[in-house]
């Protein structure tokens, strides 16, 4: 299998912020790559470098076996791009926009656009500032969905959907693999990245931190639970896999390693469950407890 | 809450994000008041010079209808601040009204106003605060200009009128920009309307001005610029005119404040139409695109250009014949050529006017492609297999044959009734047209500036507007402030050769067109090479 992306050693600055701090990243062709970052850490950065938008400082990049910056515009047929943030031309309807960047990336198929716009239940014929947020990036991954390239780079494409049309996202990208595409996702949502890709960056401060499988990264994905109980439950705090538990009283607040969920959850309803609230965890929380649990181990 | 909470602190927001741009603008609107008070004050320091110069003017309707009338030929202050006291108030009105445009529906069709909106923010606020962000420019220039003229030794009484006149023509363009903003969902056609308000305002003054004492010059008072002429500094001081602007003004934002406070957030008065599901087979190529984005502007300005261009043509055979007989008109006739030589020398002052807009229209063409940058919609093109200099010379492109256009459709039309008036359509016409084209090396090398600008310095692309402002005024003033002939050579418009009369010379053209390849090519190879955003 060869890489469709490969980046080593990435610097970036702007100015005095160095946006960019060494990054490496591999996405291999035909797998679903996350690409996963608290806002800021420099995902959208090296997104542009991938389309030879900006120019790297020093560091590799390779895209489809090409230089991003040289070849740009010959790479730039075999991609396509949905931006983080969408902005479209006001007289222009979002039909023409779609069928407009299709045509500058070499044609797209006018069944599958009919069908991903009834899928995204898209109204075509609005102009671009009658759109909402979601709208418009609907009207970008409609026309990226819509083309036959072979990699499709995302940044942050679901930052304004609602959460049934981020269900219609979730199953396309999932056709898109199946027909032997590559997918580029980036995102600041652990759980988004969790239900999509086969393997995944982190990022953060412009640097790689984790990369691998979602197997290889379980030890990162973590509840939060919080609940109030009947009684005060005893043994809670040692269960396997249960970290930073507050327990006050009948009040009870936790993390627990998603693979051990079913225990806690046991020994939860032997004291009796009042009220539950669970999530997972943002990603900031993660990193502060990585980074602290890191620390520690010194 | 009220309907005004937060004015204050949005107002404080806007000064700051201002704070660059204002100061320009009062600067530069200064120092032309002062500085050309200053020299016309001493080129005309006798009483017969200034009844001469008053005469010429009174004859000639092309600085009856460009400039405007003289209403004391014997006042020193009324022939002193004449050039400056309409074209003046006409770049203080676009200063405000783009002011008020820019914090009100700019902002919310940018979606920043909702940001702020879901704070502690009153209906009114935005509309308010960009009311007095206007209201302090136009303050904050009465002082320095009311004050400098004052210190170059006029008449205090006239100067305070001459600061009420451009204060006044500032906000009653501020109350149009409040109204237009609430009529559409676009910044770019609410300043497009409010430039058109001005726009007609200046043609019925230049009608009813250059009318002479038969004619319709009951026109001037249809229009906003002409109250601010008829309150008369210097020459009368007419206090009471000032009631019709304060009426207007009134006016104006009664309806702009009823129409915020009953409309949605984001909508406008005239409901945005729907377009059509697919794009026409045409809309296929970047090139395309970039037309699409900017045709409309351009056949907005061909119109104008038609209609200028027909109107210096007919004022063209009035001029040499009613410039009068005192002996220093006549001095001046005998030493241009006689009533030919007159004509002739309308014609190339006329074109030179057209070449001036015509770049204009050049410069706000290439900034789109900045617009278009920043506005994070040419991502969305480069990354497809459009490449980036193909990207930009569409842009560009529309720049260059746009102005040309321009300059081609001014004077053919200007040359036709030129011909037609006198009858001689055969040498007439090439004439005129050939004065116009001359011109465009010209205004290609400002086209190119900003080009350049844009590639290699993207940050201050704006100075393209700077640069030509540096240019009308190095223009207008040099000849005025006897500046020497380098500081004159930095204007591309001193090297064009002044057809028709002059002789044609073909040096300055030849190098004029290669600056302006140069700076092209330079600016797309730096674009080439820079970082996007
Ligand atoms: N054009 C730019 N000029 C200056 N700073 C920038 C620019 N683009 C990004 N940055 C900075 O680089 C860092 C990374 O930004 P970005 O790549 O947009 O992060 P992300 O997409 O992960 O949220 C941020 O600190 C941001 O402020
Ligand atoms: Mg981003």
């Amino acid at each position: 299998m060869t890489d469709a992306i490969s980046v080593s050693g990435l610097v970036k600055t702007f100015g005095r912020t160095r946006a960019l701090d060494g990054l490496d990243l591999t996405v291999r062709s035909g797998e679903v790559h996350g690409f996963l970052g608290p806002n800021g850490s420099g995902k959208s950065t090296t997104i542009r470098i991938l389309l030879g938008l900006l120019r790297p400082d020093s560091g590799d990049v390779r895209l489809l076996g090409g230089d991003p910056w040289r070849d740009a515009t010959t790479l730039h047929r075999r991609l396509a791009y949905v931006p983080g943030d969408v902005t479209l031309w006001p007289n222009l309807s979002g039909g023409e926009v779609i069928d407009l960047l299709g045509r500058l990336r070499g044609g797209n198929d006018p069944r599958r656009k009919a069908e991903l716009l009834e899928r995204f239940e898209l109204d075509p014929k609005k102009k671009g500032r009658a759109y909402s947020k979601g709208n418009r990036q609907k009207v970008a991954l409609v026309a990226a969905l819509a083309s036959d390239a072979e990699l499709l780079i995302l940044d942050e494409p679901t930052s304004g959907l609602d959460p049934l049309m981020e269900e219609v996202f979730q199953r396309c990208v999932i056709e898109e693999r199946d027909g032997g595409r590559t997918v580029l996702l980036s995102s600041h949502i652990l759980s988004e990245v969790e239900a999509l890709c086969d393997r995944v960056s982190i990022i953060r401060k412009g640097r790689t931190v984790e990369t691998g499988s979602l197997a290889d990264l379980r030890h990162l994905t973590r509840t939060s639970i919080a609940a109030e109980l009947a009684s005060p439950p005893d043994g809670l705090a040692d269960l396997p896999g249960v970290h930073t538990s507050d327990i006050d009283g009948t009040r009870v607040r936790l993390e627990v390693d998603t693979d051990r969920l079913d225990e806690v959850l046991t020994h939860l309803t032997r004291a009796g469950v009042r009220s539950l609230t669970s999530r997972p965890p943002t990603l900031e929380e993660l990193f502060l407890r990585h980074y602290e649990d890191q620390a520690a181990d010194r | 809450m009220t309907a005004t909470a937060g004015t204050t602190q949005l107002l404080k927001l806007a000064l700051r994000r201002d704070r660059v741009m204002l100061p320009a603008w009062v600067y530069v609107l200064t120092a032309t008041a002062v500085g050309t008070a200053y020299s016309t004050k001493s080129l005309y320091d006798t009483v017969a010079a200034r009844r001469d110069f008053a005469l010429g003017i009174d004859r000639n309707p092309a600085n009856l209808a460009l400039e405007g009338r003289v209403f004391d030929a014997n006042s020193i202050g009324a022939i002193s601040v004449w050039k400056i006291i309409v074209t003046g108030a006409a770049m203080v009105a676009v200063m405000s009204l783009l002011l008020v445009i820019r914090h009100t529906r700019a902002d919310e069709e940018s979606g920043r106003l909702e940001l702020v909106s879901a704070g502690v923010l009153g209906r009114s606020a935005a509309l308010g605060s960009a009311l007095l962000t206007a209201f302090t420019a136009n303050l904050v220039l009465f002082v320095p200009a009311v004050a400098g003229l004052i210190a170059v030794g006029l008449p205090v009484a006239g100067s305070v009128v001459f600061g009420l006149c451009w204060l006044a023509t500032g906000m009653m363009f501020a109350a149009v920009a409040a109204l237009t903003a609430q009529a559409t969902e676009s910044g770019r056609t609410a300043n497009g309307l409010a430039l058109s308000v001005l726009g007609v305002s200046f043609l019925l003054r230049a009608f009813g001005d250059a009318a002479g004492h038969d004619g319709p010059s009951w026109l001037s008072w249809l229009s906003p610029l002409g109250w601010t002429e008829q309150l008369r500094p210097y020459a009368g001081d007419r206090w009471w005119v000032l009631v019709l602007p304060v009426a207007f003004i009134v006016v104006c934002l009664g309806a702009a404040f009823t129409l915020v406070g009953r409309r949605d957030l984001g909508a406008g008065l005239i409901p945005p139409r729907l377009g059509p599901a697919e794009a026409v087979a045409s809309l296929s190529s970047h090139f395309a695109l970039a037309w699409r984005l900017q045709r409309g502007v351009l056949l907005a300005w061909t119109v104008g250009f038609a209609v200028s261009g027909a109107v210096l043509g007919s004022e063209a055979d009035s001029v040499g014949s009613l410039v009068g007989n005192s002996r220093g008109t006549q001095d001046l006739l005998r030493r241009m050529g006689g009533h030919s030589g007159m004509v002739d020398a309308f014609l190339s002052t006329a074109m030179g006017i057209l070449a001036l807009l015509a770049s204009a229209y050049a410069v706000q063409a290439v900034l789109r492609l900045r617009a278009e940058e920043t506005g994070q919609r040419a991502e969305a093109i480069l990354a497809t297999r459009v490449g980036r200099v193909g990207w930009a010379s569409g842009h560009a492109a529309i720049a260059l044959l746009g102005s040309t256009l321009l300059m081609l459709v001014g004077g053919l039309m200007a040359g036709l009734v030129h011909g037609a008036r006198g009858g001689d359509m055969g040498t007439r016409l090439p004439h005129v047209l050939w004065s116009a084209i001359v011109q465009l090396p010209a205004v290609w090398v400002l086209a190119a500036i900003t080009i350049a600008l844009f590639g290699l310095v993207p940050r201050f692309v704006m100075a393209g507007w700077g640069v030509l402002a540096v240019f009308l005024l190095l223009g207008q003033l040099g000849p005025v402030l006897r500046l020497k002939q380098w500081a004159m050579d930095i204007s591309p418009f001193t090297h064009v050769p002044k057809l028709p009369g002059a002789e044609m010379r073909f040096t300055p053209v030849v190098w004029l067109v290669v600056v302006a390849a140069a700076l092209t090519a330079a600016g797309l190879t730096g674009f080439r090479r820079r970082d996007l955003g």
